[in-house]
């Protein structure tokens, strides 16, 4: 039966029995995927709930005196308004493009500065010394009344 | 060839000396008869409080233990988060279920008699651990800050001020304060992820230490051959082989090998209960209901969860005044001084005779008592 050199201590499984294994590994292999498939999916987030904030009252007139700047809540993250020393208002994402900080007004530069790594920004965000990458997101400021209002700006 | 997992094996028993380890369990058996299907309750117990563990860490992922934002982080599961309803319904099933089934286990070893000596000690435990099942579940139920938990707290924690010269303390320690609020729900969430977890594994691995130290119990009746096969196996392996030899395979089939006999089974047994875990899950997903107000009325037909509701039940039917007394603190009074005899049941059992009956009695009084309150209980309300 067995060609010669073969060992015969352990002779092949019947076809059937390797069938049934083949099936019980199968099985066990899919039931614990779909077990670990929704715990995987569980642990990624979901998109944050309020990152859709589009318009905000950033503050009131008379809040900020010219070349000044404030952080305003923009949804879940900061923005900044400037009030600039022409008393003209901006408003920008306040959040560095280099690593997340949080950037500020320097009034003694009249410009934006990152102060983790000495990023610095000009009034319309443009990038313009230090490490960061990107200029920062510009928002559209209305006044309303005496409410200064911040939108996003529409992608066209 | 060898494959990936025999030389894994290997390396890890060169080092660690893995037969040793393994030895016991090897030894270990499981005695086979008529009852023998009750001994899968405490795996399944144990199998509900390992998902448990695994949904509540998953859980902690998303929700946030304050007044202001609990109910608002669970509502963010069961909608936003994928396969969030799944995960928080699978541990509200399987956290009832394994009260169930610990109410069962217990139930099982008190009428296979498995408390007696020398396995008092894991009595003691076992009841210590059903007690702190019911801790998690109190606690637990707090956490989504719905309306029904709120007020279900309140009750709860305002009986525990029945409790004579301490009762008024021990209201203020359990609920942060005199009233339910974020402080309660501050302590709770504590306790059902921090205290509760740390005591229950540590009394799970002496429960579970002291079932392998002194083996699976038999029934009586059943004990005298299994006794005489341990004990000549022990002292003369020889003499047990003979013997097992020449009274066939019927003494044989007394018992089986844990491993992998009856592991495989315990195995498949869990593998179904979470596929019933999974079903349940499904076809009825966990509700949330509403937020808590402090500042609104108590909802009708308010009950606690169902394990506590014969409890819930006996103080409604005990009238306002005994006597000169609370009827409600007698209520509490009756129920920890039968509480306490429970948990010392094993030493009134001294062998066979009048103790034993007596205990068997209180058993199914225990039994009948507590299911026809419970129904009392859903029926009355």
């Amino acid at each position: 039966m067995n060609p010669p050199g073969a060992d015969i201590s352990q002779p092949p499984l019947p076809l059937r029995r390797r069938l049934v294994e083949l099936l019980l590994g199968g099985g066990l292999l899919a039931s614990a995927a779909s077990f670990l498939y929704p715990v995987l999916r569980y642990i990624v987030p979901p998109p944050s709930a309020d990152l859709g904030a589009d318009t905000v009252v950033a503050g009131k007139v008379g809040d900020l005196k010219p070349n000044s700047g404030m952080i305003f809540r923009f949804g879940s993250r900061p923005g900044i308004l400037i009030f600039t020393a022409d008393r003209e208002y901006r408003a920008l994402s306040a959040t560095c493009t280099h690593l997340d900080c949080t950037v500020q007004y320097r009034d003694d530069l009249h410009n934006i500065w990152c102060a983790c790594h000495n990023g610095m920004y000009d009034l319309s965000g443009r990038n313009v010394s230090g490490p960061p990458p990107r200029p920062l997101e510009a928002y559209e400021v209305h006044v309303q009344g005496d409410e200064i209002i911040v939108s996003r700006r529409q992608k066209a | 060839m060898k494959n990936l997992v025999t030389r894994a094996y290997e390396w890890l028993d060169e080092r660690l000396d893995l037969q040793d380890l393994m030895a016991p369990l090897r030894h270990k058996t499981v005695p086979v008869h008529y009852y023998s299907y009750w001994y899968y309750l405490g795996g399944i117990t144990l199998f509900l409080f390992l998902v448990q563990v695994f949904t509540g860490i998953l859980l902690l992922l998303y929700y946030r233990p304050s007044a202001n934002e609990a109910f608002e982080s669970v509502q963010f599961i069961m909608t936003r988060v994928q396969f969030g309803w799944l995960i928080r319904s699978i541990h509200s099933w399987a956290a009832n279920l394994m009260i169930f089934f610990a109410f069962a286990h217990m139930f099982s070893v008190l009428f296979l008699r498995s408390y007696r000596k020398p396995r008092e000690l894991t009595w003691v435990s076992g009841m210590v651990l059903l007690v702190l099942a019911m801790g998690f579940g109190f606690s637990g139920y707090l956490l989504p800050w719905n309306t029904l938990a709120f007020f279900a707290t309140k009750v709860g924690t305002d009986i525990v001020r029945q409790v004579p010269v301490v009762g008024h303390w021990l209201m203020v320690f359990l609920r942060g304060g005199e009233d339910v609020t974020g402080a309660t729900l501050s302590r709770f969430f504590g306790l059902h992820v921090a205290v509760l977890p740390g005591i229950t594994t540590l009394l799970l691995a002496i429960h579970l230490a002291l079932i392998q130290r002194q083996g699976i119990s038999v029934p009586g009746g059943m004990e005298g051959a299994m006794h005489a096969l341990k004990y000549l196996r022990k002292h003369d392996p020889a003499a047990a082989e003979l013997w097992l030899k020449q009274a066939g395979a019927q003494a044989e089939r007394r018992e089986m090998p844990f491993f992998p006999n009856f592991f495989l089974r315990e195995l498949m047994a869990w593998y179904v209960a979470l596929g019933v875990l999974g079903a349940l899950a499904a076809l009825a997903p966990w509700e949330l209901g509403t937020k808590a107000d402090a500042f609104a009325p108590a909802p009708a037909g308010i009950r606690p969860e169902w394990y506590f509701l014969w409890m819930f039940q006996t103080l409604k039917l005990i009238p306002a005044k005994l006597g000169p007394l609370d009827g409600e603190m007698v209520g509490v009074l009756a129920f920890s001084v039968a509480g306490g005899l429970w948990l010392l049941l094993p030493f009134f059992d001294r062998g066979e005779g009048r103790g034993s009956r007596w205990i068997l009695g209180a058993g199914i009084f225990a039994l009948v008592y507590m299911t026809a309150m419970s129904v009392y209980g859903y029926l009355a309300s």
